[in-house]
């Protein structure tokens, strides 16, 4: 069996036809993870045994075609960020390691019930505070394709995982670009949903009004078969939109003749590498050949995404972090503390690593009274703007492309002296969280042996459209086929 | 050196818990106090496990809404939850979701007596929103213990202006409010529960000033009695103060029951920063008119407009009327006795805020759960009305309804009690003793007219006390009457 070049609808298939159990599939997915991932280290922790239990329970229900579900027996991995009940969940930050939850998340008891088989949960930049998942307080992830560069962040683990055939697809969180931005690096296909799209009950929040759940596999199909498995209003989540799911998967192989694709100006300027420049435009030529009609737009209040991004998700983290005080569970110093104060703060300058301290700071800071008007207020009014533009822009086109970085993966260490220019890396992919739009990661070429990927932008839950246009542009290109040499 | 008198200026909070089944923001059971154990009543979301959400519990919102209308607020159909910050260990998330610039009710107003005695004055209340209740913190020695089963309970917190002028009035008000939530059925107002608290904001200015001066915030009074001490300590300590040259600093006390006195616990500088900011979790609460205004129909008569009816439709005295009305469960006993008797309504009145009133104290009972059926104090009120019964048999047989449930006709039957009305029994007694008593007799007609009493008593021992005594004591005189002539 060549894991490396499985797919989800191939192993789909091959479960179907019992051309292989999903025991033997998990077995095998296992034997990788345990033969390559210490050199990728994607993986924070492997759990053999639930797999291969999970995986005879599939077996079970594929024997008696007990609700055969699209994921019935598929392995997968997590990352970290998200609640598995009896599977510890570290946010791969010191302060949770060895917090084992008490519940799972809504997405992962959607996909226990789907029969789904979990093999682990994936490393990422703690708190998903980082672009290069170098921020992880346990060890770096690995790029599949280039052992000394960053995956790209946060969902770095998930991207490396994906790429490397280590699960059949990934569960990876976008919160300013952190589906999107590994997924380009890693050369494979990655959704951020619309926000509300997929409940969050069980996600260790970053940003609560960002954080989008989303899958991470090779091609568009594989994505459509997972969003539509997870997606769905949860009672139990309150932003979670009561918005029927589509078939995704089902409406893929429409033409997309006549469909109106925009360049957003403000995003092709100066800082892009030649070769992610190139690769763009190549797409958009491919894009033109399928009949697209491509039309320049302008987002003009492009330049504030990051400041807006920044501003709010400093604030949002300050308050979802305050829970880990030492008190309940995770991590707790008490030794020499003459009060719980002390216990607060020693649990607290133990735990948390120095990105995380920082982006506390800053948004106790722009909370402070006296401050909020002039940062936090101010942000969330032009956030507004930022909505304002896509939604002028979806007035003249159908989806938006743009790059995912404006580089391909950078080596370790390259950034991470300067937090600025690694929060630079991610220019690109903020700006859609605030605005809460839905944006398809697709692998479109390479630029010196490296990945380069793009993102097709659309409507508040309109990922059909952008579905569409992925799957169309992956029936006539092959570069979410090629793979890393690894393995 | 002229004397300045100064003026009490006060501003109420009032934390109620709302008595709903679950939590305000998730499916645990409220009722924190019937809980077996420390945190039994828990779950990820009200102890703040890591990627838990908040729920918004439709049950407090309704009964926000009808509290806000009771005290003529606005309700608001666009309301928002948002983060107040801060660290401390009862509080879960770092956080506690309340609300802030959008409470759910908003520009309100009580009425209540005035300070000259005369007529009412108005209370305007800022805003009524809703919020989570904190855990519990128990210390132990070196070390604290923790129970979450209090912790995300429902509360709204009602805030006035600082509209009393008098620590009176702040009570009056606090009274009133308790009680408009007893009738609600949104708090029982069970002070030593702490499911209803009170924060005064005191200041004191000179009589004649319209400024607000500088005032103190008293946290966690969990009586009237506390609310009272406290305001009535914080203002002559504040005016002392002024007096001897002084300034009043900003800070946040306590009160010390034990020691009667008011104490420091966090000053101006030390204040919290809540960085308060919308609670992204939750988004804006969106109550159509249509919504709002079907809650009228749910409000029942509250105790002002009950007191009026009162007065007009049983002709009760004032304080009587405001009395019964002060709690729904006396008023609905009240007029359902008055339906079943023969009696006046000012008799059921009497009875009830009299003898049963006692009664249901002695025993330490609710007038909510009153053991004597309506129905039996109509039937023992028409006992006594029909003659049956004198008023002190009456009462006792009240006594021993409490004690035994049993309906007062039987009572009466069982223990012989009913009154001797009959005027042939009763007119043989008396002959008997006039002719048994000659001396007692002359002495009478000779003018001892007191000795009449004497004549009564005989009658009434050798009755024990069945005898009805006004018929005796008329029966008495027209005998002596007939020997006279």
């Amino acid at each position: 069996m060549d894991l490396n070049s499985l797919t989800l609808r191939s192993a789909q298939e091959m479960l179907r036809s019992k051309q292989v159990s999903s025991v033997e599939l998990t077995q095998a997915m296992l034997d990788r993870i345990h033969k390559i991932d210490p050199q990728i280290q994607a993986y924070m922790t492997v759990t053999d045994e639930l797999a291969l239990e999970q995986a005879h329970q599939a077996d079970e229900r594929l024997a008696h075609g007990d609700n055969v579900t699209p994921l019935i027996g598929i392995p997968f991995g997590v990352k970290d960020c998200l609640s598995t009940k009896g599977v510890r969940t570290t946010c791969s930050s010191k302060i949770l390691e060895n917090y084992v939850p008490q519940y799972n998340a809504t997405v992962i008891e959607k996909l226990s019930d789907a029969g789904a088989v979990l093999l682990g949960k994936h490393n990422m930049d703690e708190f998903g505070m980082g672009s290069s998942c170098e921020n992880s307080a346990y060890f770096p992830t690995r790029n599949p394709w280039d052992l000394s560069r960053v995956p790209g962040g946060s969902s770095g683990g998930s991207a490396a995982a994906a790429a490397a055939g280590m699960g059949l697809f990934s569960i990876g969180e976008d919160t300013g670009g952190s589906v999107r931005m590994p997924a380009g690096f890693c050369n494979i296909t990655g959704l951020k949903p619309t926000y509300g799209r997929v409940s969050r009950y069980g996600l260790i929040a970053l940003v609560s009004s960002f954080d989008s759940i989303g899958p991470m596999a090779r091609e568009v199909y594989d994505v459509a078969t997972v969003t539509e498995a997870i997606a769905g209003v949860d009672g139990r989540d309150s932003t979670s939109a009561a918005i029927p799911v589509p078939q995704y998967s089902q409406s893929l192989g429409k033409s997309v003749k006549g469909m109106k694709l925009g360049i957003p100006k403000e995003y092709f300027v100066a800082g892009m590498e030649a070769g992610v420049e190139s690769a763009i435009h190549k797409a958009i030529e491919q894009f033109e050949a399928l009949g697209m009609e491509i039309q320049e737009v302008s987002l003009p209040h492009t330049k504030y995404g990051l400041p807006v991004y920044y501003l709010i998700l400093f604030a949002e983290a300050s308050a979802n972090l305050a829970r880990f005080d030492g008190t309940r569970f995770g991590l707790s110093v008490r030794d020499g503390a003459e009060d719980v104060i002390d216990v607060y703060l020693q649990t607290r300058r133990a735990g948390f690593g120095d990105e995380v301290k920082r982006r506390i700071m800053l948004g106790a800071y722009t909370l402070s009274a006296g401050y909020y008007d002039a940062y936090y207020l101010k942000a969330q009014k032009v956030r507004t703007l930022l909505r304002q533009d896509f939604e002028q822009a979806f007035e003249q086109v159908d989806a938006l492309i743009a790059p995912t970085c404006p580089t391909t993966a950078f080596k370790l260490g390259e950034k991470t002296a300067d937090p600025l220019e690694m929060y630079l890396s991610d220019i690109y992919v903020t700006a859609t969280n605030p605005a809460g739009i839905p944006s398809l990661a697709v692998p479109c070429g390479f630029s010196q042996g490296m990945p380069v990927g793009m993102q097709l932008m659309g409507k508040h839950f309109n990922e059909e459209t952008l579905f569409q246009i992925g799957h169309a542009y992956q029936q006539v290109t092959d570069w979410h086929k090629q793979l890393p040499p690894i393995g | 050196m002229t004397s300045i008198k100064y003026e009490t200026v006060i501003g109420l909070e009032i934390h109620a818990e709302l008595q709903t089944a679950s939590k305000m923001f998730c499916g645990c059971s409220a009722d924190y106090s019937s809980a077996p154990e420390a945190n039994t009543n828990i779950c990820p979301v009200c102890t703040a496990l890591p990627g838990a959400m908040p729920v918004i519990n439709a049950k407090a919102v309704e009964q926000a809404i009808l509290v806000g209308l009771a005290l003529n607020c606005t309700i608001n159909p666009h309301n928002t939850f948002a983060r107040k910050n801060y660290f401390y260990p009862d509080l879960p998330k770092g956080y506690q979701i309340s609300q802030y610039d959008l409470p759910i009710a908003s520009e309100g107003w009580l009425d209540v007596p005035a300070d000259s005695g005369k007529g009412t004055q108005r209370i305007i209340i800022r805003r009524a929103h809703l919020e989570e209740d904190t855990a519990k913190t128990f210390h132990r020695g070196d070390h604290a213990l923790i129970d979450y089963n209090r912790a995300g309970v429902p509360l709204l917190e009602i805030v006035t202006e600082p509209d009393f002028r008098s620590v009176e009035s702040a009570l009056a008000y606090a009274t009133k409010i308790r009680a408009i939530l007893r009738y609600l059925g949104v708090n029982a107002g069970d002070m030593e529960k702490g499911i209803l608290r009170f924060e005064a904001n005191v200041s004191v200015r000179p009589v004649g000033s319209d400024e607000f001066r500088t005032r103190t915030e008293i946290k966690n009074l969990n009586s009237f009695r506390a609310l009272t001490r406290a305001s009535t300590y914080e203002v002559e300590r504040q005016i002392k103060v002024y007096e001897n040259g002084g300034q009043i600093v900003q800070e946040t006390l306590g009160w010390d029951e034990a020691r009667g006195v008011t104490v420091s616990q966090r000053s101006k500088e030390h204040a919290h920063d809540y960085r308060y900011f919308p609670e992204p979790d939750l988004p804006p609460l969106e109550l159509s008119q249509a919504y709002i205004d079907s809650f009228h129909a749910h409000l029942p008569e509250l105790p002002d407009a009950k007191t009026e009816r009162f007065l007009r439709e049983y002709g009760l005295k004032p304080q009587d009327a405001a009395l019964l009305a002060s709690e729904r469960s006396l008023a609905d006993y009240f007029e359902t006795v008055v339906k079943q008797t023969r009696d006046s309504a000012q008799t059921v009145c009497n009875w009830l805020t009299g003898a049963l009133l006692r009664q249901v104290n002695e025993l330490g009972l609710s007038v909510d759960a009153i053991p004597v059926p309506a129905v039996h104090l109509a039937q023992l009120i028409d006992l006594a009305f029909d003659k049956t019964i004198n008023g002190n048999t009456a009462k006792s047989v009240l006594v021993e309804m409490f004690q035994s449930g049993r309906a007062p006709k039987e009572i009466v039957e069982a223990q012989g009690l009913g009154q001797i009305s009959d005027e042939g029994v009763l007119k043989e007694m008396v002959i008997k003793l006039i002719a048994d008593n000659p001396k007692e007799v002359t002495s009478y007609l000779g003018g001892r007219e007191t000795l009449l009493q004497w004549f009564i008593g005989q009658i009434a021992r050798a009755t024990k006390g069945k005898a009805n005594s006004q018929a005796v004591k008329q029966l008495l005189l027209d005998e002596f009457e007939k020997l006279k002539k």
